[in-house]
C-alpha cells in the first residue's frame, strides 16, 4: 500500500478562510461594501459623517474653552462652555437662595438611594422601602423643598428653577398620577357600565388634547374653577394639570399590565373567596405592576421632556432659565451653547432611562417565559 | 370583574350590600352624584368669579373686529376680520402643519427603521444614532434649534438665493410663483376628476380580473399616466389658461407669489425629524416581529427579494405597525401646538394665543380650543381603526 | 370617587402651599400675612428684572417696594411673581398677586370689562419701532411692505395694525410670546422692525449683541399709560396704592429724598410736615402708620430717584425725563397734594 503514507488517524486542521472574509477586511467586506448599491451608500454615509461630526468635535471639544469669570476667557474660537460653567449652579438650583441649596441636594440624594434600592435585583425588603419612596418620601421633600417648619426657612415656589424644578415636575407628575391611573384602568376594566364610561371619556378626554393647552388651562382656568377665597400657587397649578394629563396616560399603561395578567388569576383568587378589593390589591396588581415598570419608565421619559413646556406659561425650568441667562447683557450670543447644554442634560437623562427601561423589559419577558 | 362572577343564587336573602347587583348600582349612583356634584362646584364657582370680578362672557366676541394682523393666512384675513376668523386661520394652519409633518414624518420614519435593518453596517449605526439622539431630546429644543438655525443660515432679502428662476430663499421665508388660474381651468379640474373615476374603475376591473384569472394589470403606470396625461392634454387644448404671479423685491421683502414662512419650515422640520425618530423603531419593530419562516417561505416559493417584501412582509407588518403609528400622528398633531413658541400661527397660537389677550375670555377660547383638538384626534382615530380593520387579516 | 380624592389631594397640598385669602379686604390680608404679592415681568431691564443674585430691580419693582413701605413698613416685603402678558389679569383676578406692577397700559376694555383698576401712571409711554441702522429708513412711514416682531397679547399688536390701515401700508406680523424672543427674532434678521412701547425699546436694545447697529424711530404711534393695578371693588387697598404711587411724586416736587428725609423731618414746611406725618389727616384715612409716607420716601426714595436709578441717566436705558417729568417742569407727573 503505497498510498498508506497519505493516510493520517488525525483530522488535520482547518484551513484558515480566505484572507478577504476574516478579519478587518472580511468583516468591511461583508457589512461595508457587500454590492455596489452598498458600497455606494457606505462612502455616501461615511462623508456626510465627516462633514458633521469634525466641525462639531472641534468647536464643541477641541477648540473650546471650559473656565474663567467673563466672556472674555473664550478666545480660541470654538464652543464657550464658561458661560454654562459660570451659571451652573443657576441651571440646577434656580433662584433657589444659596445657603439653602442643600435642602435641594440632599432631597435628590435621598430620592437616588431609594430608586437604587429599589432598582437593585438583590436589595432586601422592597415592599418596605417601596412604600417610604412613595408615601413618606414626598412628604419628606416638600418639607425639605418648602421648608416652613422644622426650623427651615420657607422658600417661596417661584424662586424654584432650573434642572430641579424640571425633575421635581416630572416625579411629582409621576408619583401623584399613577395612584390615579391605577384606579382609572380598573374603572375602564370595570363591568359596571357608568363607571367604565365615566373612566373612558376621562382617560379619552386628556389623551386627545396637547399638554400645552392643558397648561394654559391650568395657568388661566383653574382659578375660576374654584372657591375666591382659595388660590392656588402657580407651581401647583402647573403641577395639577399635569397630573390629570398624565393620569389618563398612566391608566392606560396600567391597563396594558392588567390585560398581561391570565384569567387564571382573577378566577383562582375569585375561587379563593377574596373580594374585589382584595383579588386586585393582593394577586393581580403586584402582578401587574411588576410588568408596567418598564411602560410607566417610558412616559416618565415622555413627561420628562414634555416638562420644558412649562416655559410656556413663564416657570423657570432648565430650558427656561438658560434662555433668561441668555439674554443677560454680559453673556449675549452664546445661545448654541445654551441650548446644547439643555438638550445633552435632557438626553443623558432620557437615552439612561431608555436603556434601563429596555433591560427591565428583556428581563420581565425572560422571566414570564414564552408568550 | 364581580358582579357577574360572584353573583349568588340566594341574592334576595342577603344584605343588599352583600349583593354586587345592587351594591354596583349604589357605587354607580354614588359615583355619579360625586361626578355631577363636582362638575356642579366648578360650573358654580365659575359662575360666581366670572360675575364676581365683572368678567365678561359669552361668544358674542366671536363677531367682533380682531384688529391684529397674522402673518400666515390659508383664507383671507384682515386686520378687519372678526375673531371668529381668527378661529379659522388658526384651525388650517394647525392641519397644514399637521399634514405636512404627517407625510414627512412617515417618509423618514419608514426610511430610517429599514435602514435600522440594514445589513450594510455604517448605515445601521446611523440611522440607530439617529433614533436614540433625535427621540431622546424635548421638542420645544429641537423646535427651537431648528428655528435660529434656519434663521441663522439665510441670507437677508436683499441678498436672496435664486436657485430657480423666480423662487427665492432668504430669511423671511421661500417665496415661489403663485399659479392664477384663467378662464377654462376648471376643464382642467373637470378633466382630472375624470381621470380619478377612471382609475378607480380600473383598479376594481384589474382587481376582479386578477382574481379569476391570475392576470396582473400594470394599474400603477396606467393609473399615473391617466391622473397626469388627461389634465396636461386638456390643458393644452384649452390654450394654457393660467398664469404666474412671480414674487418681487419690493422695499423690504419680497411681494406677489407663494410664501412658505421660516416658521413654517422649522415647525415641520423639527416635527417631522422627531416624530420620524419614534415612527423608526415602530416600523422596525413591526418589520422584526414578521417570524424569518414567512420571509423564508415566500423565498421557497421562487418569489424575488423585492415581491417577498411587497407581498409578504410589509402587509403583515402593517398590521403590527399601524395602531402604534396612528398614536404618533396623534401626538405630532398635537405636538404641533409648540408652534407658539416660535410664532407659527397654529390655532394654540392664534386663537389661545392673541384672541384670548386680547378678549380676556380665557373660559370659551380654551375650550373651543381643547375641543378642536380632541375632535381631531377622535377623527384620526376612528380612520386610522377604519384602515386597520381593513387591512385586519380575515381570519376564518 | 377619583375625583374626589383629587379633590382631597389638592386640598392638602394647598393647605402645605399657599391659601391666599383673596376677599374683599386685600389691606387687611396683605397685614395679616406680612407681604404684599407683586406681580411683574418675567424680565423687561429698568421695570422688573432679576440680577444674577435673584433680586428684582426696577421702576416697577420700586413701585412694589413703596406700597410695601407703606404698608408694612418694610420695603423689602415683596413676594414677586413673574408672569407673561397672557397670565397677568388672570393673577390678579384670582387674587393670586395684590398688585400688579408690570408694564401694563390703561385702556377702557382692561378697565371696565377685565375687573380691573388702574391705580394712575407710572411712566407715560408710546409705542415706537426698532429698527436697524443700515436700512437707511429714517421715519415709520417709510415702512410699508416691512417684517415686524411683535410681542403677542399686547396693546401693540393692535396699534401696529392700526397704524399700518390708517397709512394705507402693509406689514408682515411676527409674533413672539415673550419680549426677548421679540428681541432675538429681530436680530436673527427674521423682521426689519421691532415694535414695542418706546421706553422697553431701549431695554430691549441692550440686549442686541450690537446695541448700536439699532436705532428707534422719532414716531410714536400711540398713548401708552403705564401703571399698577389692582382689582376692582376694593376701594381701600385702592387708594393704598394710588398713593403710594402719589406720595412718590409729591416727595420729588417737595424736594423730599431718601437722602435728606430724615433732617427735613422736622422741617417747618406745613406741607413736609403732613407728608411725613407730623401734622394733618396723618395716615388715618388709608388705615395706614402715620409715616407711611416717610417711609416710602425713606427707603425706596421719591419718583425721581427710582427714575433716575431704573431707567435714567444713572442706568444703561439712559432714556430721558420727557413727558414723565414732573408737571412744573414741562412733564405731565401730577400728584394730588397731601392734606
Amino acid at each position: 500500500m503505497s498510498d498508506s503514507a497519505k493516510v493520517t488517524d488525525k483530522l488535520l486542521p482547518d484551513l484558515p478562510p480566505p484572507a478577504n472574509s476574516t478579519g478587518f477586511i472580511g468583516w468591511m467586506r461583508m457589512h461595508l461594501f457587500s454590492t455596489p448599491a452598498n458600497a455606494l451608500l457606505t462612502l455616501f454615509a461615511a462623508y456626510l459623517l465627516y462633514i458633521l461630526m469634525v466641525p462639531s468635535i472641534n468647536w464643541a471639544l477641541i477648540s473650546a474653552d471650559w473656565i474663567g469669570d467673563s466672556r472674555d476667557a473664550c478666545t480660541s474660537g470654538g464652543a464657550c462652555w464658561v458661560f454654562v460653567y459660570n451659571r451652573f449652579d443657576q441651571f440646577m438650583y434656580g433662584f433657589y437662595p444659596e445657603v439653602e441649596r442643600w435642602r435641594i441636594d440632599i432631597t435628590f440624594v435621598l430620592l437616588v438611594v431609594l430608586a437604587a434600592w429599589l432598582m437593585l435585583p438583590r436589595m432586601p425588603k422592597k415592599g418596605l422601602v417601596s412604600f417610604i419612596t412613595l408615601i413618606i418620601y414626598p412628604v419628606v421633600a416638600f418639607f425639605l423643598l418648602y421648608g416652613g417648619s422644622f426650623g427651615l426657612e420657607v422658600v417661596e415656589t417661584h424662586k424654584w428653577g432650573g434642572m430641579s424644578l424640571t425633575l421635581i415636575l416630572a416625579i411629582v407628575g409621576i408619583v401623584a398620577a399613577l395612584p390615579f391611573g391605577v384606579l382609572l384602568a380598573l374603572g375602564r376594566r370595570s363591568e359596571m357600565p357608568i363607571v367604565k364610561s365615566i373612566c373612558v371619556v376621562y382617560i379619552e378626554f386628556w389623551r386627545g388634547v396637547p399638554l400645552i393647552t392643558v397648561l394654559f388651562m391650568a395657568s388661566v382656568m383653574l382659578p375660576l374653577f374654584v372657591p375666591e377665597e382659595v388660590d392656588f400657587d402657580k407651581l401647583l397649578r402647573a403641577m395639577i394639570g399635569i397630573v390629570l394629563f398624565q393620569s389618563a396616560y398612566m391608566a392606560e399603561v396600567v391597563r396594558g399590565g392588567l390585560q398581561a395578567i391570565p384569567k387564571g388569576q382573577y378566577e383562582a383568587a375569585q375561587a379563593l373567596g377574596l373580594n374585589y378589593w382584595k383579588m386586585m390589591g393582593l394577586i393581580v396588581l403586584p402582578q401587574a405592576l411588576k410588568l408596567m415598570i418598564p411602560g410607566i419608565v417610558n412616559t416618565f421619559i415622555a413627561l420628562f421632556k414634555d416638562t420644558s413646556l412649562v416655559l410656556i406659561i413663564g416657570l423657570f425650568d432648565i430650558l427656561a432659565i438658560v434662555q433668561a441667562g441668555l439674554s443677560d447683557p454680559n453673556w449675549l450670543g452664546f445661545s448654541v451653547e445654551g441650548y446644547t447644554f439643555v438638550a445633552l442634560m435632557f438626553w443623558v437623562f432620557c437615552f439612561g432611562m431608555s436603556k434601563y427601561s429596555q433591560h427591565l423589559e428583556k428581563r420581565f419577558h425572560t422571566g414570564h417565559g414564552a408568550r | 370583574m364581580p358582579s357577574d362572577a360572584n353573583k349568588s343564587p340566594s341574592a334576595h336573602t342577603t344584605r343588599f350590600w352583600h349583593d354586587p347587583a345592587k351594591r354596583a348600582i349604589l357605587f354607580q349612583s354614588l359615583l355619579v352624584i360625586a361626578v355631577l356634584g363636582f362638575v356642579g362646584m366648578i360650573v358654580q364657582n365659575t359662575l360666581h368669579n366670572l360675575e364676581s370680578r365683572g368678567i365678561t362672557t359669552g361668544f358674542a366676541f366671536l363677531s367682533q373686529e380682531a384688529g391684529f394682523g397674522i402673518v400666515q393666512s390659508l383664507i383671507d384675513y384682515t386686520e378687519s376680520s372678526s375673531y371668529g376668523r381668527t378661529f379659522f386661520v388658526g384651525l388650517l394652519n394647525t392641519l397644514l402643519v399637521s399634514a405636512l409633518g404627517v407625510v414627512a414624518a412617515t417618509v423618514i420614519g419608514f426610511v430610517m427603521g429599514i435602514a435600522r435593518l440594514s445589513n450594510n453596517w455604517l448605515i445601521a449605526k446611523v440611522a440607530s444614532a439617529y433614533v436614540e439622539i433625535f427621540r431622546n431630546i424635548p421638542l420645544l429644543i429641537q423646535i427651537f434649534f431648528w428655528y435660529f438655525a434656519v434663521l441663522r443660515a439665510l441670507p437677508s432679502p436683499r441678498q436672496s438665493l435664486e436657485p430657480l428662476d423666480n423662487i427665492f430663499i432668504n430669511v423671511r421665508g421661500l417665496y415661489m410663483p403663485e399659479p392664477i388660474y384663467g378662464d377654462g381651468f376648471g376643464w382642467v379640474v373637470v378633466a382630472f376628476l375624470l381621470a380619478v373615476v377612471a382609475v378607480i374603475g380600473i383598479a376594481r376591473w384589474s382587481k376582479k380580473r386578477q382574481d379569476e384569472t391570475g392576470q396582473r394589470f400594470p394599474l400603477f403606470w396606467t393609473a399615473a399616466g391617466l391622473l397626469i396625461g388627461l389634465p396636461l392634454v386638456v390643458y393644452w387644448i384649452m390654450g394654457s389658461p393660467m398664469t404666474w404671479d412671480n414674487p418681487v423685491l419690493k422695499g423690504f421683502n419680497f411681494r406677489g407669489g407663494m410664501t412658505i414662512i421660516p416658521e413654517l419650515a422649522a415647525l415641520w422640520l423639527a416635527l417631522s425629524i422627531y416624530t420620524a425618530a419614534f415612527i423608526a423603531e415602530i416600523v422596525r419593530s413591526g418589520i422584526e416581529a414578521i417570524s424569518s419562516g414567512q420571509t423564508e417561505a415566500a423565498s421557497a416559493l421562487g418569489l424575488s427579494k423585492s415581491k417577498v417584501l411587497r407581498l409578504v412582509v410589509v402587509p403583515q407588518a402593517v398590521r403590527v405597525i399601524i395602531p402604534p403609528l396612528t398614536s404618533q400622528y396623534l401626538n405630532l398633531i398635537k405636538n404641533s401646538s409648540l408652534a407658539t413658541a416660535i410664532g407659527y400661527p397654529d390655532l394654540v397660537s392664534v386663537f389661545a394665543g392673541t384672541t384670548l389677550n386680547q378678549t380676556g375670555q380665557a373660559i370659551e377660547v380654551i375650550f373651543m380650543t381643547m375641543l378642536v383638538y380632541l375632535t381631531l384626534s377622535l377623527l384620526v382615530s376612528a380612520f386610522m381603526n377604519w384602515f386597520n380593520t381593513r387591512m385586519a387579516l380575515v381570519e376564518r | 370617587m377619583k375625583k374626589m380624592g383629587l379633590i382631597a389631594a389638592t386640598a392638602a397640598m394647598t393647605v402645605g402651599f399657599s391659601v391666599n385669602a383673596s376677599a374683599a379686604d386685600t389691606l387687611a390680608s396683605v397685614k395679616e400675612r406680612g407681604f404684599v404679592q407683586c406681580g411683574v415681568t418675567t424680565g423687561v431691564p429698568g421695570y422688573s428684572n432679576p440680577d444674577d443674585k435673584g433680586n428684582w430691580k426696577g421702576m416697577d419693582v420700586d413701585v412694589c417696594r413703596g406700597i410695601a413701605a407703606a404698608t408694612l413698613g418694610d420695603a423689602d416685603k415683596v413676594k414677586y411673581i413673574p408672569l407673561n402678558a397672557k397670565e397677568r389679569f388672570t393673577a390678579l383676578q384670582s387674587g393670586e398677586i395684590d398688585v400688579l406692577s408690570r408694564v401694563t397700559t390703561w385702556t377702557l376694555t382692561r378697565d371696565s370689562s377685565l375687573g380691573l383698576n388702574f391705580a394712575g401712571v407710572t411712566y407715560y409711554d408710546g409705542q415706537g419701532f426698532l429698527i436697524n441702522k443700515n436700512l437707511g429708513v429714517e421715519s415709520a412711514l417709510e415702512l410699508d411692505g416691512a417684517s415686524m416682531c411683535i410681542q403677542s397679547g399686547t396693546t401693540t399688536e393692535l396699534n401696529a395694525a392700526d397704524y399700518f390701515r390708517e397709512n394705507n401700508m402693509e406689514f408682515e406680523p411676527v409674533v413672539f410670546d415673550t419680549a426677548d424672543q421679540t428681541v432675538k427674532g429681530f436680530e436673527a434678521g427674521r423682521c426689519d422692525v421691532l415694535t414695542s412701547d418706546q421706553s422697553q425699546l431701549y431695554a430691549l436694545r441692550i440686549k442686541l449683541s450690537n446695541p448700536s447697529s439699532a436705532m428707534i424711530l422719532p414716531e410714536i404711534i400711540s398713548k401708552e399709560p403705564l401703571g399698577p393695578v389692582v382689582r376692582q371693588g376694593d376701594d381701600a387697598w385702592f387708594n393704598v396704592v394710588k398713593w403710594s404711587l402719589f406720595a412718590m411724586v409729591n416727595a420729588e416736587e417737595l424736594g423730599l429724598t431718601s437722602k435728606n428725609i430724615d433732617s427735613m423731618k422736622s422741617s417747618k414746611n406745613p406741607n413736609i410736615a403732613r407728608f411725613v406725618g407730623a401734622e394733618g389727616i396723618k395716615g388715618t384715612g388709608l388705615s395706614l402708620s402715620d409715616n407711611w409716607a416717610y417711609n416710602i420716601v425713606k427707603q425706596v426714595g421719591n419718583y425721581g430717584e427710582a427714575f433716575d436709578r431704573n431707567l435714567g441717566t444713572s442706568s444703561p436705558l439712559k432714556i430721558e425725563r420727557g413727558l414723565n417729568a414732573l408737571w412744573n417742569k414741562g412733564g405731565l407727573q401730577y400728584a394730588p397734594p397731601i392734606r
